[in-house]
């Protein structure tokens, strides 16, 4: 059902996203949702959440939920010591930041190298892909902020 | 024009509302002329400004009442008609102000109704006035103004005069002399001018002006003279309010977060060169700062008086309603609160304080009959106690009637009658806060529409704060609301806890406390639960890095005993008080207190109770504001919880602190009124037998039951029994023994978390707990089952394959559960040692004991369980023992761990059946190793 309707947001004509990098993987997030991108500090652990939590930090005076893609996937911590990056999203008057490795760039993407997430995707990745792009030589997943930051209700699938 | 409109809008809305207040007053000290004059003057200046924007409905209206208005002030008796006139009239002028905000325009509509009367009522005091003065002409004053274009003419020139009394007696002058306000002074000016031009269409009654005005510039300046001292207070401190848009004030307060911020980064920086130009001014910039913070912080603060501006007429206008003599006090209405807690408040303020005058008072006769005054009293007060504000609202009525309640509450089905036997009067009175609780019998037009205090409650509740009630039958009721000052700014204490920062609201902390092995303020252990000895006194502690889910299980494990609970002894212990339980918590360093800006947890993270919210400290880190309420709660549930699981990964122990244990107990009542209870799963049967059919024999009571005669016990063996009827019992039973415990009444059967609170001295009660809200004796019914058989738990006659009796353990560190099963195991035959801990047992293990089977509880202080068995499973000499694990928590993931570490089986606690079935089927085993 929910590859349904993501179709149907998709159609028409292209869109912007900004692409980011978690673990080697190729994501993208529609440009309209992201606020800024900035290195996360400081971030102040929440005990008690959800482990996908990261924690909180202050992001120029504002206080920001920073979630931790990498636990979020489903995927190792990072290994290499690069600089974390993160994306903030502003979502029902609340700020957010999204972890992840890298930035990218942004993207034009049509509805011609749209597909729907595949069958076999991990649950985890699936649950919050509104489907992917066929790129030259790479793959695009299309991330949902709005599912992305249903934390709340869900069990920590990654623990 | 919209703006000068929407201006008008909110300054005549304002006028109206001091108006309402000031005619009530007025009404009950009609000689002064101070308030008149004011009230003349608002309206006055109100129908000026009509004129002036065209507005002709609210004119004429704003005109005839001011006419009214002046025969009062030129020495005519107000009556209570004539105000209750005026008020209407005010109810009337704000409909069409409600109307023209919305449209922007006036609404059609007649208003002939209310003019007439008013003129009518003008005629009336004027006449009662010429009564008296016998002077003025006794022509009624022509009701009808509008029309009379003709009287127009001979009423222009007395408005002229009109124009020039006004200019020098009420309004403009004494206001512009004295107010503060540069923009009233002209606003008043124009006001003057309007009513020439723009009134003309509307003069009074003729002749009435020309009689009338030269006599109030007469009357007034001598009255105005004495009494200039009062108006001018009011319109001073009216003058010095500016409308500022709350969102600007918000923005402001961001704002200044942030420059508190900028301003201690600074002044970091600053601080390390040694001597910088920068030094002087930025020590400037960092007072402004502060002074600017503490100024922002204050636009928030209003007097909770602004709370209350509506109820002196609400109060008016109930009393006239019910026809109650009411008199309202309100007392401390300058008290400052934060303006959000303000509005919150505000709402279920005033539904209280109708309801106090409503069902709280007696009707007049009903207070003539008890031997009251006439005049029912509504007192409403506030102080600032510690940080809250409290507000009382007290009436000297009938109290609450407690059967009314009682009746109602049953009716509805929010508690039964046995429960309420149970309830002292102030617990049935709080019933009142329960939701779809009305206890009006006749629905008036003021209350008991079903939808009462509960939302009262809720809406308190929802801004922190509590409110209470005591009430006296035929004295009156007193409802006590607690609420914090405000919600965005506390002091707050800044602590470390595993390595993290944390705040604590300064308005919870009592004291602070420096513990330490050898210092006066130790902590101790009591059966594994922290206190600290503080004045004579024990406090019960727990430790925030436990609370927090950083738990000391894998410590445990390598044997950290030091670190057992959390509780390290070089520790700080925050005393802090909750409602009326007092604890500490126990951290790793305290710093300062900060004053924090309180900001709303993110959604996502709102489920954790821990905390209140978040804030951004000086040094720019985000800090966690540690709710005080959380961790009580979290105290009372125990310490058990977190300690099982060796890694507690943060969502789970949040997971095992949503989940604690909770027991199905029987709750019935033998002997007494008071409430006793028995785990459920230890009793076999409920069973009501016919008190004829009980026989005695050898001084005991039996009763025959399933083909044997079954023993019947007595709780409280010295009280008279039932002589008829059925009688309820509580059957015991294994396979060759039942016993029957004769209770009075079963009550209920609930679900609760059991936790002994008081250990009892008397036989047969193991203590009491508080079970769904109230103290109930849990009994012990291992006391009971040797009343019955004296060979219960000596001797079994049971066909027993096993010929010697087997030896178990049992590990648990609650004496509750170590008395509860320990008569139960003894009854299945087999010879039981008690342990209090894990450490005990390998202490036994040492002294060379051997037994035959193992059961032990999984979360246990110090060693848990499955340390415990994991030690135990290579070890030589118990290696081979069955150990049965024993634990609330029945998710599969802790059972699959009790199973790897060496359990042999998972059982239940309170499973009674399923705890005897597991051992007998360890048995073979042991006898087994008992052969070898």
């Amino acid at each position: 059902m929910t590859e349904v309707s993501n179709e149907n947001k998709e159609v028409g004509a292209t869109k912007e996203f900004v692409t980011v990098h978690i673990d080697g993987q190729l994501f993208g997030l529609p440009i309209e949702q992201v606020e800024d991108v900035f290195m996360p500090d400081a971030i102040t652990e929440v005990p008690l959440s959800n482990p996908q939590v990261a924690g909180v930090l202050n992001l120029r005076g504002r206080i920001v939920t920073a979630i931790d893609m990498r636990k979020r996937l489903g995927l190792p911590p990072r290994s290499d010591g690069g600089t974390p990056m993160a994306v903030g999203i502003e979502h029902q008057q609340e700020s957010y930041g999204l972890i992840i490795d890298r930035v990218g760039e942004v993207l034009r993407l049509g509805r011609r190298t749209f597909e729907k997430n595949p069958a076999n995707l991990d649950v985890r990745w699936s649950s919050i892909s509104a489907g992917v792009h066929r790129l030259d030589g790479q793959l695009l997943v299309l991330l949902d902020v709005e599912r992305i930051l249903d934390i709340t209700g869900e069990k920590s699938n990654a623990a | 024009m919209d703006d000068l409109l929407s201006e008008f809008l909110t300054e005549t809305a304002e006028s109206l509302d001091v108006v309402d207040v000031e005619l009530v007053k007025f009404e009950q000290e009609p000689t002064n002329s101070g308030i008149l004059d004011n009230i003349f003057r608002l309206v006055h200046t109100i129908k000026g400004t009509c004129g002036f924007l065209g507005l002709p409905r609210l004119e004429a209206l704003a005109h005839s009442a001011e006419t009214l208005m002046g025969k009062y002030r030129d020495g005519a008796t107000p009556t209570s008609e004539g105000v209750s006139l005026i008020l209407e009239t005010i109810d009337r002028l704000k409909e069409i102000l409600e109307q023209l905000e919305q449209e922007g325009a006036e609404p059609d509509g007649a208003d002939q109704d209310l003019i007439e009367q008013l003129d009518a009522m003008s005629a009336i005091a004027m006449n009662a006035m010429n009564g008296e003065g016998g002077e003025t002409p006794a022509e009624a004053p022509a009701p009808v103004s509008h029309e009379l274009e003709r009287e127009l003419k001979p009423g222009e020139v007395s408005l002229d005069e009109l124009e020039a009394a006004f200019q020098n007696a009420p309004g403009p002058d004494d206001m512009g002399a004295e107010s503060a306000s540069l923009d009233e002074a002209p606003a008043v000016s124009v006001e003057a001018e309007a009513p020439v031009q723009a009134e003309t269409p509307t003069p009074a009654e003729p002749p009435a002006p020309a009689a009338k005005v030269p006599a109030a510039p007469a009357a007034k300046p001598a009255a105005a003279q004495k009494e200039d001292a009062k108006p001018k207070e009011g319109a001073a401190v009216k003058a010095q309010t500016i409308r500022v848009n709350v969102e600007t004030l918000e923005q402001l307060m961001t704002m200044v977060s942030e420059l508190v911020l900028t301003r201690n980064q600074l002044l970091e920086m600053v601080r390390r060169l040694d001597d910088s130009e920068f030094k002087v001014p930025l020590q400037r910039l960092s007072n402004v700062t502060a002074e600017l913070q503490e100024g922002v912080m204050k636009t928030r603060m209003q007097p909770i008086g602004n709370a209350w501006q509506k109820l002196p007429r609400i109060i008016r206008d109930l009393s006239k309603e019910l026809d109650k003599k009411i008199n309202l006090e309100m007392i401390g209405a300058e008290t400052e609160l934060d303006r959000q807690v303000l509005e919150q408040i505000k709402d279920p303020l005033t539904h209280m304080v109708r309801n106090s005058a409503d069902h709280g008072l007696e009707t007049t006769e009903g207070r003539l009959a008890a031997g009251k005054s006439e005049v029912g009293n509504v007192t409403l007060s506030a102080y600032h106690e510690g940080g809250h504000i409290i507000i009382k609202i007290a009436d000297d009525g009938q109290g609450l009637p407690t059967d009314k309640i009682k009746s109602k509450v049953i009716a509805n089905g929010i508690a039964t009658e046995a429960e309420l036997e149970e309830m002292s009067e102030n617990q049935i009175h709080k019933l009142i806060f329960h939701a779809g609780l009305s206890t009006a019998e006749k629905v008036t037009n003021v209350s008991g529409r079903g939808v009462g205090m509960d939302v009262v409650r809720t809406n308190i509740e929802l801004i922190g704060g509590t409110v209470d009630l005591t009430s006296v039958a035929g004295e009156g009721t007193t409802f006590i609301i607690k609420i914090p000052l405000t919600l965005a700014i506390v002091s707050a204490l800044i602590v470390e806890a595993s390595g993290q920062r944390f705040a604590i609201p300064q308005l919870a902390v009592l004291e602070l406390v420096k513990s330490n092995a050898n210092a006066e303020h130790r902590i101790e252990m009591i059966n594994d639960s922290p206190v600290l000895r503080l004045r004579n006194k024990l406090l019960p502690v727990i430790s925030m890095s436990k609370l927090l889910g950083h738990s000391s299980g894998i410590k445990t494990e390598e044997g950290e005993g030091e670190e057992n609970n959390g509780v390290d002894q070089n520790v700080f212990v925050v005393v802090v008080q909750v409602g009326g339980q007092t604890f500490g918590i126990v951290v790793d360093a305290v710093f300062h207190t900060e004053e924090i800006v309180v900001k709303p947890m993110s959604s996502m993270l709102r489920e954790i109770t821990m905390f209140s919210g978040n804030t951004i400290l000086g040094d720019g880190s985000v800090i966690l504001i540690v709710d005080p309420n959380g961790i009580a709660q979290a105290v009372a549930r125990d310490h058990g919880g977190a300690q099982e699981s060796n890694h507690v990964d943060a969502a789970d122990a949040a997971d095992l602190i949503g989940n604690e244990e909770k027991t199905a107990l029987l709750v019935f009542k033998s002997g007494s009124d008071d409430l006793k209870a028995v785990p459920l799963s230890l009793v076999t049967r409920l069973e009501e037998v016919d008190v004829a059919n009980i026989e005695k024999s050898n001084n005991r009571d039996l009763v025959q039951y399933r083909g044997k005669l079954m023993p019947l016990i007595y709780i409280e063996d010295h009280l008279t029994h039932k002589d008829e009827g059925l009688q309820p019992i509580l059957v015991f039973a294994d396979e060759s023994h039942s016993m029957g415990l004769v209770v009075d009444e079963i009550v209920d059967i609930v679900e609760d978390r059991l936790t002994i609170e008081i250990s009892s001295e008397k036989d047969g009660i193991v203590g009491s707990a508080v079970i769904k809200g109230k103290a109930t004796e849990v009994i012990d019914v291992g006391y009971y089952l040797p009343k019955a058989f004296d060979d219960w738990l000596e001797k079994r006659d049971i066909p027993n394959p096993v010929q010697r009796e087997l030896k178990l353990l049992l590990v648990d560190d609650s004496a509750f559960f170590r008395n509860l099963l320990s008569p139960l195991l003894a009854s299945a035959g087999y010879r039981v040692t008690m342990v209090e801990s894990a450490t005990d047992a390998l202490q036994l293990k040492e002294n060379g004991e051997v037994f035959d089977v193992i059961v032990s509880d999984i979360e246990m202080p110090e060693m848990d369980g499955i340390t415990f068995a994991s030690t135990l499973k290579d070890d030589s000499q118990w290696g081979q023992t069955p150990i049965i694990a024993l634990s609330s928590h029945t998710n599969p993931e802790v059972i699959a761990r009790g199973r790897a570490a060496g359990f042999r089986d998972y059982v239940a606690k309170f499973d009674r059946e399923g705890l005897i079935e597991s051992i007998r089927e360890c048995k073979p085993v042991s006898e087994n190793e008992a052969a070898a």
